[in-house]
């Protein structure tokens, strides 16, 4: 090692810096839940929802001799329907537990039919209009439009493409907000802030520490979990790559002064354990992680739009899913970037060392 | 200013006062440590001894009163002070996760100049277990690491809150030596301690307070020397027959009497003369001793005497 080097390396920065790496490292734990669980979670949840050929929608047809042979043979033709004829308790027992999408029962005349279904399941309603198009047409009916069908699947409509970004933002907050809250608040109740703060350190350079090892570990991060998603889905990535490092970064620092804050008095892990889960439960639910946060009545969006992961989830989406630029995004970067400077004002004036 | 030519006191403290909601954890008190001493603080459990030397750290404000370390006061050199000091504090965990030679290193780039982190692991023989985790590491281990980080700033003043609890007789000596070297360099030292031969050994000055309140000064010898009975007769009587306490204080020549338990405790100022007529009042309350000791008094004596507590029972 050259003098240069070690005097680098003894510099109160790098060894407060050193210690988050390996505070970090040596915590399969928390290796686990920042690296592997994102992505773990980006495969099961690109695998359950991926896009495929729609399955056949199961009917029942209730056994009434002649009548219901007839309707079952009709709607065996749908290449849609999969139709079974089964004596009636049965057919209202499978409609109940969800294994039937609906139950037809043929009419005492040839040209009667019952259509049973719960119309607040959206396969009921579709099972519906399928079985009457199948059992109109058997009879005859002309259709006057000819249509063609042409499938397509475009990368970036997909549950997949939305379920990323959302990933991504859930775990910058996370890991912001659990990195710094439980490192500092561990340290305050062990007395070893206090027995830092007993030496020459400097106070910013503690907190500098944080920030350093943060971005850091935020490129492997980021990089890790968009890595994955980009090959194993084909996730797109439409805008600039340097939008996309912009927003991680001002997210990162966003919720890591987040975390500085929730951590500046805490005692007890228990406690501040308490007080993030309270802060990051209103985001996980509303800011559009798994679903889309328009979903939310109107009168509750200025609220959810104000929230830090509303606009870093938005932000995220706009750029890699719709390649906006710096324009579009300035909205959401201003939020982010408003939650910066306030919780890290707020926490410099809150903190205690002790 | 910290050489030990120099006259001015290494620290000097006059009327500090501190209060908490519902206590005075420090009620008046005035030290005065000087370069090449060191000094000690004993007092009872909740006595003020971490609160008075934690406010000469400046960590914790004092509510009145005047402290002046190295000829500087806080607010005004902190940095300069910070680098000046080493502290071990009564109770921190460093963090489990880093090794003792990390735990040291880091705490190394903090200081301008000091020894090497392998020299302090050194000093407080700390070599075999470098590399491993301070989660692993024994109690007595991680004291000797909380030295380890007060030494490597090569300290002037020193202040030890109670370092040696936990530490098994040979490490303790081990830290003896350490401060007997530290001492001769000229530097001093400000340490609290529930063991008395500890202090008694080490401290040059001993201020034994209560309440926050000092409640005597001088050194150990001139400490046991204002003990009018220099000699303690320890017995322990088989349980039935009560011994008569009055009964033992009427003895001609016995100073003070007290008991614990089963054993009693008498002070006398001539072994010679007392303990026959002591034990011919025994004989004739009828009890019978299962233990029959005699020491010099100590410093745990006066300790005792003074504060009517037994230190290592709280
Ligand atoms: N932060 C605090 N808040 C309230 N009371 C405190 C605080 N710190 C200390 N005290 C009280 O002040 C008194 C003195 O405490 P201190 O820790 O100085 O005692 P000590 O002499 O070091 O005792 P020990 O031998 O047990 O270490 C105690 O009654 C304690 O309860
Ligand atoms: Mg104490």
């Amino acid at each position: 090692m050259t003098n240069e080097t070690r005097r680098l390396r003894d510099h109160p920065l790098v060894q407060l810096t050193l210690v988050r790496y390996r505070e970090f490292f040596r915590e399969p734990e928390a290796v686990f839940w920042v690296f592997v669980f994102p992505v773990l979670l980006t495969a099961g949840l690109g695998i359950a929802f991926r896009n495929q050929a729609p399955e056949r929608t199961p009917v029942a047809v209730v056994e009434r001799g002649a009548a219901s042979a007839s309707v079952v043979e009709a709607l065996a033709r749908s290449p849609d329907l999969l139709a079974s004829a089964l004596p009636e308790a049965a057919a209202a027992d499978a409609l109940r537990t969800g294994r039937v999408a609906l139950v037809v029962v043929p009419g005492a005349a040839s040209d009667t039919a019952e259509y049973r279904f719960d119309s607040e399941r959206p396969e009921s309603r579709i099972a519906r209009l399928l079985v009457d198009d199948a059992l109109q047409r058997a009879a005859g009916r002309r259709d006057p439009i000819g249509v063609a069908d042409r499938r397509v699947s475009e990368p970036g409509s997909r549950y997949v493409d939305f379920v990323v970004p959302g990933l991504l933002g859930m775990n910058l907050m996370g890991s912001g907000i659990w990195g710094l809250g439980f490192a500092i608040v561990d340290a305050r109740r062990k007395k070893l802030l206090k027995r830092l703060i007993a030496t020459p350190m400097s106070r910013v350079q503690f907190l500098a520490s944080f920030v350093l090892s943060r971005l850091t570990l935020l490129v492997i991060e980021v990089a890790v979990l968009v890595g994955f998603a980009v090959l194993a889905f084909g996730v797109p990535l439409r805008g600039s790559v340097a939008s996309l490092v912009i927003i991680c970064l001002l997210s990162a620092l966003s919720f890591a002064a987040l975390g500085l804050l929730l951590a500046s008095r805490a005692r007890t892990v228990e406690g501040v354990s308490g007080l993030m889960n309270l802060v990051m439960l209103p985001m996980w639910i509303f800011s559009g992680v798994f679903f889309s946060a328009s979903r939310f009545p109107d009168a509750l969006q200025p609220f959810i739009q104000a929230l830090p992961l509303t606009a870093v989830n938005d932000a995220l989406r706009a750029s890699m899913l719709e390649g906006a630029g710096w324009a579009r995004l300035a909205p959401e970067i201003g939020i982010i970037g408003a939650w910066l400077l306030l919780s890290f004002a707020l926490a410099v004036r809150l903190f205690r060392w002790r | 200013m910290t050489g030990p030519a120099s006259s001015a006191p290494s620290l000097l403290v006059r009327g500090l006062r501190k209060r908490y909601a519902d206590v005075v954890a420090v009620d008046g008190l005035d030290l005065e440590i000087r370069a090449g001493e060191c000094f000690g603080l004993l007092g009872p459990n909740g006595a003020g001894k971490t609160t008075t030397i934690e406010i000469c750290e400046g960590l914790t404000e004092p509510d009145e009163g005047e402290v002046l370390v190295l000829g500087r006061r806080w607010g005004e050199h902190d940095r300069e002070l910070r680098e000046l000091l080493g502290i071990s504090l009564q109770e921190t965990q460093f963090s489990e996760k880093l090794t003792v030679e990390e735990t040291v290193r880091l705490f190394r780039s903090f200081y301008r100049q000091g020894p090497s982190a392998d020299e302090v692991i050194g000093t407080v023989q700390l070599q075999e277990k470098r590399a491993g985790r301070v989660g692993q590491l024994s109690g007595g281990q991680r004291q000797r690491l909380a030295l380890a980080c007060a030494l490597v700033g090569d300290p002037a003043l020193l202040f030890l809150d109670e370092p040696t609890t936990g530490l098994d007789p040979q490490s303790r000596r081990q830290l003896w030596d350490l401060i007997e070297r530290f001492k001769a360099d000229g530097r001093a030292i400000l340490l609290t301690t529930h063991y008395m031969e500890e202090a008694e050994r080490l401290c040059d000055q001993v201020a034994i307070v209560d309440h926050g309140r000092q409640i005597a000064l001088g050194t150990p010898r001139e400490l046991v020397a204002s003990l009018s009975a220099e000699h303690v007769v320890e017995f322990a009587a088989s349980p039935g027959v009560p011994v008569s306490e009055d009964g033992l204080r009427q003895v001609d020549g016995v100073e003070a009497a007290v008991r614990r338990d089963d054993t009693y405790r008498v002070r006398v100022a001539e072994l010679h003369r007392t303990v026959p007529a002591l034990l011919a009042e025994l004989r004739r309350q009828g009890v019978q001793l299962t233990e029959l000791r005699t020491h010099s008094a100590t410093l745990e004596d006066v300790f005792v005497e003074l504060t009517g507590r037994h230190l290592r029972d709280q």
